[in-house]
């Protein structure tokens, strides 16, 4: 008896790429940009080795803290020379342009960001177009997502955020440093507040990271058994939904501290001052 | 106020097929679904098409509505310009049986392949769920299987192979449901990643965009998987304790 084989189905096959109407190139490329920047002035101030730290007022950029090598110990700023290291040095001077001077905290803030849950998303689209949009084919021929070396490494994020939690707590003793009047007292200039605010927006950043939920309650499997941990959950829940803006709003907030810091230390402008 | 719109439709059958033109009627407070209907009803009456409540709770009318997995009967007609021309396709990750319908046989397969419920020792009556429990999957049970999520989802979309390997999000949203379940007793987080394939997944966030239940997928239910299974297999200080005796390792989630 002859048999009828069902036909064999398959995918409508549609050659174009996407068939989206909407400015879907607009995400990647401007993180593509954004990014890209980033790096680019980030790379060329962590390894600059000048003009990042103002010795009267006691503003240290973020770029450069802690400052850990030798040269530090006078750094130059606005025409004075000032102790940048406030938590000692173990680099010393005349190393190679490219050992920052925060060569402590700079890798690990660096893993911290890569290894994050917005970046990842942000890079994949942006940067490795896996895939560029939701519904537009990526150019890949073969994908295993973050199943082998090095990709596995992204289960790391956890050991960053606990390493950039410890630098937030240096970044924030840098901000209340920043209190400092030309005559040797309490004292605030707009380069304070500029700090302070970077520092604020990096907490915001760090406590909203994914891992920081998981730690907190949402690694539970019984919320009702453990109120103060869910009341912690709930609340770093909150700040989680803003986790993408907060990792965008610091990249800016951090580059504004910096470039502050830099045009004051390096004389180009002075320090506007509130109180002394 | 009514108007004539431009469809291209994708009509075939067995993959092969092509985008057609129309040209529908359309009235005020219309959505993609009515014009179709419409098509149907005045022009082509052999148009394939699945849709149930109109209401987007049944998940049945999935579709590609220029180029963005979306429920026909969810998308307004005034969202588009008069002058715009709509192109609707299959969802392109499922095979296609004829027009805009397509086999998503492979998600039920997926279905069956998660554990069930497993209560332990807990009998009839005895078990009790206090509220904040009950509200974390109430999200994830929100869902109403239209399989957007894993029509988007690049990993299958882009990479046939892999459907064999991957579950998609719809079905790692599940175990994530079971693994926070207060009561369920097994141990998810070996599954989830190795005969559901959480670690291809690198969290573009796509499923969450087009679900038109607004689920957090992956804030809720896929980035707090991978940090459970993160402390399972891939945290160096876990797997030291366990070495050491001080973490005990649970019972692994028996194959499905």
């Amino acid at each position: 008896m002859s048999t009828v084989e069902a036909p064999v189905k398959q995918r409508a096959q549609i050659k174009e790429r996407t068939l989206r109407t909407d400015n879907w190139r607009k995400y990647p490329y401007v993180t593509f940009v954004i990014f890209t920047a980033w790096v680019a002035y980030a790379t060329v101030r962590a390894m600059w080795g000048g003009s990042f730290y103002v010795p009267q007022y006691h503003y240290l950029t973020p770029f450069y803290s802690p400052c850990v090598n030798d040269a530090c110990h006078a750094a130059i700023g606005a025409g004075k020379v000032g102790n940048a290291a406030d938590f000692g040095t173990f680099l010393p001077k005349g190393m190679p342009f490219f050992i920052p001077y925060a060569a402590l905290s700079l890798p690990f803030l660096l893993g911290f960001r890569l290894t994050c849950y917005y970046y990842r998303k942000a890079y994949y689209r942006s940067f490795w177009a896996s895939p560029q949009a939701c519904g537009v084919k990526e150019p890949h021929a073969k994908y295993t997502g973050e199943t082998r070396f090095p990709l596995i490494g992204q289960n790391l994020h956890r050991y960053f955020w606990v390493i950039a939690g410890l630098i937030s707590l240096v970044n924030t003793w840098d901000a209340i440093n920043a209190f400092h009047g030309k005559d040797g007292g309490f004292g605030i200039g707009l380069g304070t507040l500029v700090l302070l605010a970077n520092v604020i927006l990096l907490w915001g950043y760090t406590l909203s990271c994914h891992s920081c939920r998981h730690v907190m309650g949402g690694r539970l499997k019984n919320f009702s058994k453990h109120p103060v941990r869910y009341w912690a959950w709930t609340q770093v829940s909150r700040l989680n939904e803003r986790h993408g803006q907060f990792a965008l709003i610091t990249l800016g907030s951090l580059v504004v501290a910096d470039f502050y810091v830099m045009l004051v230390s390096s004389g180009t402008i002075s320090d506007l001052r509130f109180i002394n | 106020m009514t108007y004539k719109a431009k469809f291209k439709v994708w009509r075939g059958d067995e993959g092969q097929g092509e985008l057609t033109d129309y040209t529908v009627e359309v009235n005020e407070g219309e959505v993609v679904l009515d014009i179709l209907h419409r098509l149907q009803a005045t022009q082509t009456p052999d148009l394939a098409l699945r849709w149930n409540c109109k209401a987007g709770k049944c998940g049945s009318c999935s579709a590609e509505i220029n180029g963005m997995p979306r429920l026909m009967c969810m998308t307004r007609m005034s969202t588009f310009t008069e002058d715009e021309t709509i192109t609707v396709t299959p969802v392109r990750t499922f095979p296609v049986i004829r027009d805009l319908v397509t086999d998503v046989s492979w998600n039920y397969q997926k279905a069956r392949e998660v554990p069930a419920f497993d209560g332990g020792d807990v009998k009839p009556g005895e078990f009790r769920m206090m509220q904040q429990d009950v509200e974390r999957s109430q999200e994830f049970r929100k869902c109403i299987e239209c399989f957007l999520c894993n029509n988007v989802c690049h990993v299958v979309r882009d990479h046939e192979e892999n459907k064999e390997a991957f579950a998609g999000p719809r079905f790692l949203m599940r175990v994530a449901e079971l693994e926070m379940h207060p009561a369920d007793v097994l141990d998810r987080r070996e599954i989830a990643q190795d005969e559901f394939g959480l670690g291809m997944c690198n969290i573009t966030k796509c499923c969450t965009e087009v679900c038109p239940e607004h689920i957090k997928i992956t804030d809720n239910a896929l980035i707090p998987m991978k940090e459970r299974v993160a402390g399972k297999k891939y945290d160096p200080i876990v797997w030291l304790g366990s070495k050491l005796g001080i973490v005990k390792k649970g019972e692994n989630t028996p194959t499905a």
